[in-house]
């Protein structure tokens, strides 16, 4: 039986992938298909998930509930059965998603381009100034943001000292628990993830374009629109892939900065799960998320070509 | 032209940028030598060294003196076993993760097989879609798993399914597999397959060409692979947050449960002594990717 095992190269392959694709089988395509039958069905009285429907259930009140219509409203007979707290919850995850994305790409792409541009001995030092920031757990760089932005905190203390010495009165801000607060929290956490694939698409391009830009009379502007920034867009997009994802999942920053305020699909999910305990609900929304990340990555990376600058980071 | 010029413009923007990703953390260390034990705001360091003495919420002298957080720490038993429980983790979990990952990436670059194109499929499974939606997929199966074996075998008592650290370290796997895996098909792709048919070609079988000639140039990317699983698992919240159960707090998870409750200093000493190993680990990283790649220059 080994000889032949020897002899069939596909047998081999197979083998070799065996142990990877059963364990990515069973814990990430079983979950997400049990994610599926489970948000069809509804939380019975005993707190479990019954399957079981009459005239007041149907197997997708988990859905409609999400998009609006509010289930004991429409059954009863009620007029104002619309009811727009999920869809609100769905749009502001995507609209943070977007606004985040947008100002990392806007605070990353200076940064990555003045590594790319320095001498190779300074650049490894400007890249691991990069990397210890990213490699500090998530969950303490929100806490940091805390300190700074609670009430007694920094910001509000260097304001107060600029404030005093303009002689203009001064009383501190609230700037915790808003959702300005949860956004600058989502720009710090993801902005290492935007600026190294950006860095390494940069760092690609061969400098002799630049001079063949300059003697063919491109002032240096026209220089970074028609060369620079085409040749940097697979970074931008794996940046992007990589920040827009986890953004829209994420539950600890709004959970922290946003305290109650600011309530994002992640928290929905958590909340149902661990809180309300409605799994089914908490289910369908997130297959939901996942849907609309899909949508948003196929056209995206549809548009823009899928770069392997993934990787890197 | 100087490919070396910068404008001004992108020296200032650099600067800044570099001052946002750094404030939160200078702050971050500065609160772990705060003298006020409600660490609200910050009320000065910790003066003198001493029996421990308190001024309403003020901490007027400690035997650690200024350090009297990290000493505060040190002694703290949640504290070591979640530290425990999260090396323990990432350990079983890379070593695991690297093996199983490496022989995915030899078989999807090297070799043709029916499963192929779903072994593909499922790599991209952890980089497409929110952590948080993986979490609570894992959490269902492993609630409904354990449910069912409970009732059908009566298991009672500690005899019980439950979560913890093997269902944390179960999952951690799966979603550093791919990671390993396309970093290591990665480095696959650069080599070239010449060397292996040259040693066929001399006489040597096929383990024998694996043991000395594909090994020994797939080991720098498993290790870079096995780098990164690690930092991944280290790190990982979500994952953890949806499958531990009794006994199997990690770091993160640790600090998270604080956050909602009072925070001391003592959060700010651990955040430190964290961001000391990271920068301890990043730069011993870098001598020796600068003492490996010397030779070539």
């Amino acid at each position: 039986m080994l000889k032949r095992l020897r002899e069939n190269k596909s047998a081999q392959g197979t083998l070799l992938a065996l142990p990877t694709t059963l364990w990515l089988f069973i814990l990430l395509v079983v979950p997400l298909f049990l994610t599926l039958v489970i948000s069809f069905g509804r939380r019975g009285i005993d707190g479990n998930v019954t399957f079981v429907f009459d005239q007041n259930h149907t197997p997708f009140d988990n859905y409609i509930r999400l998009f609006g219509y509010s289930v004991t409203n429409c059954h009863s007979g009620q007029a104002a059965c619309f009811d727009p707290l999920y869809v609100n919850i769905l749009w502001r995850s995507l609209a943070l998603a977007f606004n985040t994305t947008t100002l990392v790409i806007l605070l990353a792409y200076p940064l990555a381009y003045f590594i790319a541009r320095a001498r190779p001995k300074q650049r490894n030092m400007y890249l691991l100034m990069v990397l210890i920031p990213l490699w500090t757990n998530f969950v303490i760089r929100v806490y940091a943001w805390m300190i700074l932005l609670r009430k007694e905190g920094s910001i509000n203390i260097v304001i107060g000292w600029v404030m005093r010495w303009l002689n203009i009165p001064f009383t501190p801000l609230e700037m915790l628990y808003t959702p300005g607060a949860v956004l600058v929290g989502m720009v710090y956490e993801f902005l290492p993830f935007m600026i190294l694939p950006i860095y390494t698409s940069l760092e690609k391009i061969d400098p002799s374009l630049y001079e063949a830009a300059a003697d063919l009379g491109a002032n240096p502007l026209k220089t970074f629109f028609r060369v620079t920034l085409p040749l940097s867009m697979p970074g931008v997009v794996a940046g992007t892939i990589l920040v827009f994802i986890p953004v829209m999942g994420t539950f600890i920053v709004s959970d922290i900065l946003g305290g109650r305020q600011v309530i994002l699909v992640g928290n929905l999910i958590q909340r149902q799960f661990l809180d309300a305990r409605d799994p089914t609900f908490g289910s369908a929304a997130s297959l939901i998320l996942m849907i609309m990340t899909l949508i948003v990555t196929y056209f995206y990376t549809r548009k823009f070509g899928f770069g392997e600058e993934i990787v890197v980071a | 032209m100087n490919p070396h010029r910068r404008s001004p413009f992108i020296i200032v923007a650099a600067a800044l940028t570099y001052f946002f990703l750094y404030a939160p953390i200078v702050g971050l260390v500065l609160y772990s030598f705060n003298a006020s034990k409600t660490n609200i705001a910050f009320e000065g360091f910790i003066p003198a060294f001493g029996e421990l003495k308190t001024d309403g919420s003020l901490i007027a002298q400690s035997p650690c003196g200024l350090f009297h957080w990290y000493c505060e720490l040190a002694k703290n038993s949640d504290v070591i076993e979640a530290a425990g429980n999260t090396l323990t983790i990432a350990f079983t979990a890379t070593i695991v993760s690297t093996i199983i990952g490496t022989m995915a990436a030899l078989a999807l670059q090297r070799y043709n097989f029916r499963i192929k194109p779903f072994s593909q499929l499922a790599l991209y499974i952890p980089i497409v879609i929110p952590e948080i939606v993986m979490g609570i997929g894992i959490l269902t199966l492993f609630s409904q798993l354990f449910g069912w074996a409970n009732a059908t075998f009566g298991l009672t008592g500690d005899a019980r399914f439950t979560l913890g650290m093997a269902t944390v370290t179960m999952s951690h796997i799966a979603f550093m597999v791919p990671f390993v895996t396309l970093v290591v098909q990665a480095r696959l792709q650069g080599l070239d397959k010449s060397y292996e048919e040259a040693a066929m070609d001399l006489g040597a079988d096929e383990w024998t060409t694996f043991r000395r000639v594909t090994f020994p140039m797939i080991l720098p990317g498993a290790l870079s692979g096995a780098l990164l699983a690690f930092t991944l698992s280290l790190d990982d919240f979500v994952i953890t947050f949806f499958t531990n159960g009794p006994g199997s707090t990690t770091l993160p998870i640790y600090v998270y449960g604080l956050l909602r409750r009072i925070i001391t200093p003592q959060v700010n000493a651990l955040s430190t002594v964290w961001i000391f190993v990271v920068f301890v680990a990043v730069l011993l990283l870098q001598i020796l990717q600068n003492r490996e790649r010397k030779p070539h220059l």
